[in-house]
């Protein structure tokens, strides 16, 4: 299979990034590269393996857990705004996206 | 008065002169910041910690002074630019997050800085620890010190550099697909990736949560282990996929190990295996790490350092890890579908780079994000979202989670006829800077004897075997099964013990 130009341009928005023509043009080359090395996937028969999406679950003992649902640090709002664009009275700014 | 030859000195032999007051950490901080200063034209370190780290290093000073000794005290190190870090900005090699400052420090630096090392800086890598070559990184290349003109590895390149080039002593790295082995290879250095969740993630920037895992890069495995040991253990409140797997002291047992007794290894220690010596010891040799795609120079190298194992008693047992070549497709869908959910949090609102001109908030978040990553990172997400998009998510990411999990017991099967695997970490050595930027694959096949590993959550390390074609270093793979670190690391010592790779220096930075 192949990516169509289409296709580029609908992840790009999913993917919230604006690509200008000569980008989609190569990152559509790049991605079709890529899905060239992919294809290989296919010829293995994976029915009934349970997929493994942490390497985690396969070691023996280990269990994940969660902690109590309480908060653990201290507020830090000034600390975690000191790096963000845009800040007025301790709230993020954004454009207006309700009229 | 002056010592030239501080740099030259490792963790283990800093810490033995610290320790006996022969030199300052004083001393060897200044020293290391003026050399860094020098060779500044490595493009290893992307920042410097001048004022800060010398205010460490009296501080340890004054506390070897009052006859407190503990064994990384007064030792300095840099961090990879993944870790965040209060002192200084973290960019992870990337423009987006130009300027950031973390409110706080990630475990792993509150650690080593907790046993005592001074943070020198930090150093490069590529863009958010996406690539093999730290060509990646949105700030410059950083360059092999045996050849300037080639790699230095990625992503932990700056670390490598660093370390070869007798910049530091020890450097943190990362390790999501080879991030560290790679690097520490091509630059004939020591650097283990730990069982994935032995050391914590928490200040780490994400790329592939569920492969990314921090490890020391260093000259010896001694040294690592010395770092390791300060670095691991449980941090249940703040990363979830942290191991409660308690730390451990992975120096002492290597040290005991220097007075040359000779005994076979045994499962005193609760089935941790300690290897006194390498009788008895069966290594694995997967067929498919040494094909027709491995350099002849490299083969030679990695072949030369096994004879070597064996005559330590090591025995060579062939094996098989059949699914090596898929896992390339399945770690470059399963790391850019992770990767693009982690890298969403990146929108120009609560941190990072926000464009100057936009109509409304999504041309905010389209115009921030191509401008703020650079192509290999936009590439990565582009891959991400795909795969996990509707109507593919099942024949992508299904899939190769499922293959994953096949990669994983190919493993355990192998560790059934064998205590460790060895290969070659990387089929060849160093390239050329840009040699294969216009091949939008050739970097991922690259990968393919350290991707498995990664994807199924093992250790693995990389220590100098020698040199390849044109001189270049290359390093040996030792992988083993989960938690067995102590293992790799007593394996690697013995080694060393009896060879001297990982003293080699490149010419222009022995002295």
């Amino acid at each position: 299979m192949s990516l169509t130009p289409q296709d580029i341009t609908r992840i790009a928005n999913l993917a919230r990034l604006e690509l200008d023509a000569p980008h989609a043009e190569r990152m559509l080359q790049q991605l079709n590269g890529f899905f060239d090395i992919v294809e290989q996937m296919n010829a293995v028969d994976t029915k009934g393996v349970e997929p493994l999406a942490h390497p985690t679950a396969v070691m023996e003992r280990v269990a994940l857990r969660l902690r109590d649902d309480v908060a653990s640090e201290p507020n830090q709002r000034e600390a975690n705004q000191q790096s963000a664009p845009a800040v007025e009275r301790g709230l993020f700014l954004v454009p207006k996206v309700i009229e | 008065m002056s010592h030239p030859s501080l740099h030259q000195l490792g963790v283990a032999e800093l810490a033995v002169q610290l320790a006996a007051r022969e030199v300052s950490s004083i001393e060897v901080t200044r020293h290391l910041l003026a050399r860094a200063q020098a060779h500044q034209d490595l493009g290893a370190y992307l920042a410097l910690n001048e004022e800060a780290a010398l205010a460490q290093a009296q501080a340890a000073d004054a506390r070897l002074a009052a006859g407190e000794r503990t064994p990384l005290l007064g030792v300095p190190l840099a961090h990879k630019d993944i870790f965040v870090t209060r002192d200084l900005p973290t960019t992870a090699g990337s423009k987006m997050l130009e300027g950031y400052r973390s409110p706080f420090d990630a475990t792993v630096v509150a650690k080593l800085a907790d046993a005592g090392m001074v943070n020198l800086g930090k150093l490069n890598c590529d863009e958010f620890a996406m690539g093999s070559g730290n060509d990646n990184s949105a700030y410059a290349p950083a360059h092999n010190p045996w050849d300037r003109s080639r790699i230095p590895g990625g992503s932990s390149g700056g670390s490598a550099a660093a370390v070869a080039a007798r910049l530091v002593p020890a450097a943190t790295g990362t390790d999501t697909g080879g991030s560290i082995r790679q690097p520490a290879s091509l630059t004939g250095i020591t650097g283990i990736k730990p069982t994935y969740g032995r050391c914590s993630r928490y200040g780490m920037v994400a790329f592939a949560s569920s492969l990314d895992q921090a490890g020391p890069m260093a000259r010896s495995a001694l040294d690592c282990a010395l770092l390791l040991s300060a670095m691991a253990g449980p941090d249940l409140d703040r990363d979830s996929t942290s191991l409660d797997h308690p730390a451990e002291d992975f120096a002492t047992p290597l040290i005991a190990s220097n007075s040359g007794a000779v005994s076979a290894y045994s499962e005193s220690d609760g089935g941790q295996k300690s290897f006194k010596n390498l009788q008895g010891l069966r290594i694995g040799l997967p067929k498919e790490f040494f094909g027709d795609g491995c350099a002849p120079g490299v083969q030679a190298a990695v072949r030369a350092a096994l004879a070597e194992f064996e005559k330590l008693g090591a025995t060579l047992v062939d094996i098989s890890l059949p699914r090596t070549e898929l896992s390339i497709p399945v770690y470059y869908i399963i790391a850019p579908a992770e990767a693009s959910s982690n890298l969403s949090r990146f929108d120009g609102v609560k941190f990072g780079h926000r464009a100057k001109q936009y109509t409304d908030l999504a041309d905010m978040y389209k115009k921030s994000r191509a401008e703020g990553f650079g192509p290999e990172v936009q590439k990565r997400i582009m891959i991400g979202t795909y795969v996990l998009s509707h109507g593919y998510y099942d024949a992508y990411y299904l899939k190769a989670q499922q293959i994953r999990r096949l990669i994983a017991q190919d493993f355990q099967q192998a560790f059934t006829q064998c205590d460790v695997i060895a290969g070659p970490v990387s089929p060849t050595v160093a390239w050329k800077i840009g040699e294969k930027s216009d091949d939008p694959v050739a970097n991922y096949l690259a990968d393919i004897y350290t991707l498995s590993t990664s994807l199924a959550g093992l250790p693995g390390m990389s220590i100098p075997a020698g040199f390849g074609e044109h001189g270049m270093p290359v390093g040996l793979q030792l992988i083993g099964n989960y938690f067995k670190e102590a293992q790799l690391l007593g394996v690697a010592h013995q080694f060393q013990l009896a060879t001297d790779w990982h003293t080699r220096a490149p010419a222009e930075f022995q002295t």
